[in-house]
């Protein structure tokens, strides 16, 4: 997962004092009825960026985007576009054009009038609006089904009609509304992949809307984690997934172990924490550092701890414990540890032998170690 | 195929006797060579040619027409709006009473809306005719217009509007190029229920004619009861003819649509 993060240059607009974003949300908040779906809520996207919105149902990242495509309007504060205020202006004005959840394919248009439909209403000239569905349809790889209904082609064709539909206009800013919520995983995780190449080819700014947190970390470049009406965090996948500021975007984004404990500060960056009578404590980095002792959430990732069934000599944390539960998912298993103070935790190790005998099994007493930079320690 | 039981067999035969014996006598007495509708005279078409020369019933039968026509097409699009306003508009104060004023005309005796629309048009001095008809028959039918519209407007993903508005409609042009593309079944099938109701229609029309403006039902009416004359079996015999036609044409080809579409959607998934 955090491989695939890295968007592979360095195209960082969001650390460039100097940039102008295209999209600012300033202080919006959107109520419906006494229901706050938006709270106050301020954002920067810039062009050119793929930016995700990721959150669960209900946590107002749809709203946001109704608000962009100007089905909503916001009950306090500006939104604006280029520097323009976009409260005043209808949908049908907007430079944005938005790609359905439901694809909204006109069912009795066939796919080369439904990709046309909009620059039939620019002021477009014929042999252009042809020449650019062409276009459209080379893109998406849909030439041989120009003449098709959309009920007479396959789902993951639909979803690109639908893409070269909203992307046909060239629109400013695409909108994506869970655009491939409807796919199987298969094709889902070929289509993200076509997604961002789509993006990069037409250098047009998309802004996703995701509850998938692994498609959110494989098109985006950066991450917006929400939890009702608020923006919880907002940066690169990597550090998302590798520095989230709070237990709610840990436990959101990926697996973790979360251990409560009481940590004291033992230098600038390091703490250790105590977190059950009986356990050493862990000796954790804190980049942060603590000015006093208090209770803090230390989080690491299975993936960062190491079990073995032989005691490990050198680490700067050993934990022992017993094998209770074993996951195996074929590229790598997960091994669920009962600590002798009755915590659990969850260490993943990958399978990189076809071994016919698991080295470790239930029941197995085995030792958890893990680096002093490996876990977070989070106080929100 | 299956064969029927016995039980099943005799249960249809008699259903089916039930409904269309009287239709099938009127349809066989309309080729009686007599004058007399209950005593079989030999085979003749005369009652037809006659008919065509009858001048009161071949006015009558324009006048149907007309009203039947203009009616339904001023039903279908007021009905059309109402269905927009129930399912589209949301909650609004009034809605629930708005919604159940509409649909009130369904329940409410013919005798008592016919009367009123009479009082109403003596009231405002408004000679009775062709356009008294016309109204009055609009205002009926509406409701059975913004039935059908309405339950297909429900069913409709409002996405496609918001997408056609997104793609730079306005939202007339939105609902001129994607709606009633989309709903236009259903218009048409409030069309058609509403042109059948005033073609059929008795009791208001009888109401909210005029002197100079008989509908077809209403010659037939009071033309029998000076006694049954064979045309009256042909005019109704021809009027059976073409309901049946237009039910068969439409059954067959919404049923022909569904097999297509069927068929292609298969199509499209073996290519994919």
């Amino acid at each position: 997962m955090t491989e695939s993060a890295s968007t592979g240059t360095d195209f960082e607009p969001w650390n460039d004092p100097k940039a102008v974003p295209l999209i600012q949300f300033k202080n919006v908040t959107k109520r419906f009825g006494d229901f706050t779906a938006i709270d106050n809520l301020t954002l920067d996207i810039y062009a050119r960026e793929f930016y995700a919105l990721l959150g669960p149902s209900g946590c107002g990242k749809t709203t946001i985007m109704r608000m962009l495509a100007g089905f909503e309007t916001a009950t306090e504060g500006t939104i604006s576009l280029s520097g323009q205020d976009m409260a005043p202006v209808p949908p049908n004005k907007r430079a944005i054009n938005m790609m359905f959840q439901s694809y909204a394919l006109f069912p009795h248009l066939n796919v080369w009038d439904n990709i046309a439909f909009g620059l039939k209403r620019s002021s477009m000239a014929k042999d252009q609006i042809a020449a650019r569905v062409e276009e459209m349809l080379r893109l998406t790889q849909l030439e041989k089904f120009a003449r098709r209904k959309p009920h007479q082609i396959s789902g993951g064709q639909r979803q690109r009609v639908a893409l070269a539909r909203s992307l046909a206009k060239a629109p400013k800013l695409l909108l994506l509304d869970e655009p491939l919520g409807a796919l199987d995983k298969k094709l889902r995780q070929e289509t993200q992949f076509e997604l961002v190449d789509i993006q990069e080819k037409t250098g047009t700014t998309f802004v996703i809307v995701t509850h998938d947190q692994e498609e959110a970390m494989t098109v985006a470049s950066r991450v917006a984690v929400m939890d009702h009406g608020k923006v919880v965090q907002v940066d690169t996948p990597a550090n998302i997934y590798e520095a989230p500021n709070s237990v709610y975007v840990a436990d959101f984004i990926g697996d973790i172990n979360i251990i409560e404990g009481y940590a004291t500060p033992i230098s600038d960056t390091m703490v250790s924490v105590d977190f059950a009578e009986g356990q050493p404590k862990i000796h954790t980095s804190c980049p942060t550092g603590l000015t006093a002792p208090q209770r803090i959430s230390f989080a690491i990732r299975p993936e960062k701890l190491l079990i073995s069934t032989e005691k490990p000599t050198e680490s700067a944390n050993i934990l022992s414990g017993k094998v209770v539960d074993i996951a195996y998912l074929g590229n790598i298993s997960t091994y669920h540890v009962k600590l002798a103070s009755g915590q659990m935790i969850k260490a993943q190790s990958a399978n990189t032998r076809r071994i016919r005998r698991r080295a470790i099994t239930w029941e197995d007493d085995v030792w958890i170690s893990f680096t002093d930079t490996a876990g977070m320690v989070l106080t929100t | 195929m299956k064969r029927l039981s016995w039980f099943n067999a005799t249960s249809l035969t008699l259903g089916l006797a039930f409904l269309y014996l009287p239709m099938v006598i009127l349809v066989i007495y309309s080729f009686n060579a007599g004058k007399l509708v209950t005593v079989w005279a030999g085979f003749s078409t005369k009652w037809y040619g006659s008919l065509f020369q009858n001048e009161a019933f071949m006015n009558a039968a324009w006048v149907t027409l007309k009203v039947g026509f203009i009616s339904s097409c001023l039903a279908t699009i007021l009905g059309t709006m109402a269905a927009i306003v129930i399912v589209r508009a949301g909650r609004f104060p009034g809605r629930t009473l708005f919604s159940g004023m509409i649909y009130a005309p369904l329940v409410m005796p013919e005798v008592i809306t016919g009367l009123s629309l009479l009082l109403l048009f003596i009231a405002i001095g408004m000679d009775r005719g062709v356009l008294t008809i016309i109204l009055a028959h609009t205002t009926f039918s509406m409701c059975y217009v913004s039935v059908v519209v309405s339950s297909r407007l429900v069913a409709f993903d409002e996405s496609l509007e918001e997408a056609a508005l997104d793609l730079g409609c306005t939202p007339f042009d939105a609902f001129k190029s994607v709606t009633l593309p989309i709903i236009a079944p259903a218009v048409i099938s409030g069309w058609l229920l509403a042109f059948t109701l005033s073609l059929d229609d008795l009791v208001i029309a009888s109401f909210t004619s005029g002197p100079s403006s008989t509908t077809l039902p209403i010659k037939i009416f009071s033309a029998v009861r000076l006694g049954v004359s064979p045309e009256i079996n042909a005019l109704s015999t021809i009027m059976i003819g073409i309901v049946a036609f237009g039910v068969i044409t439409v059954s067959l080809t919404s049923k022909r649509a569904i097999t297509r579409a069927k068929r292609e959607e298969q199509k499209a998934f073996a290519d994919a």
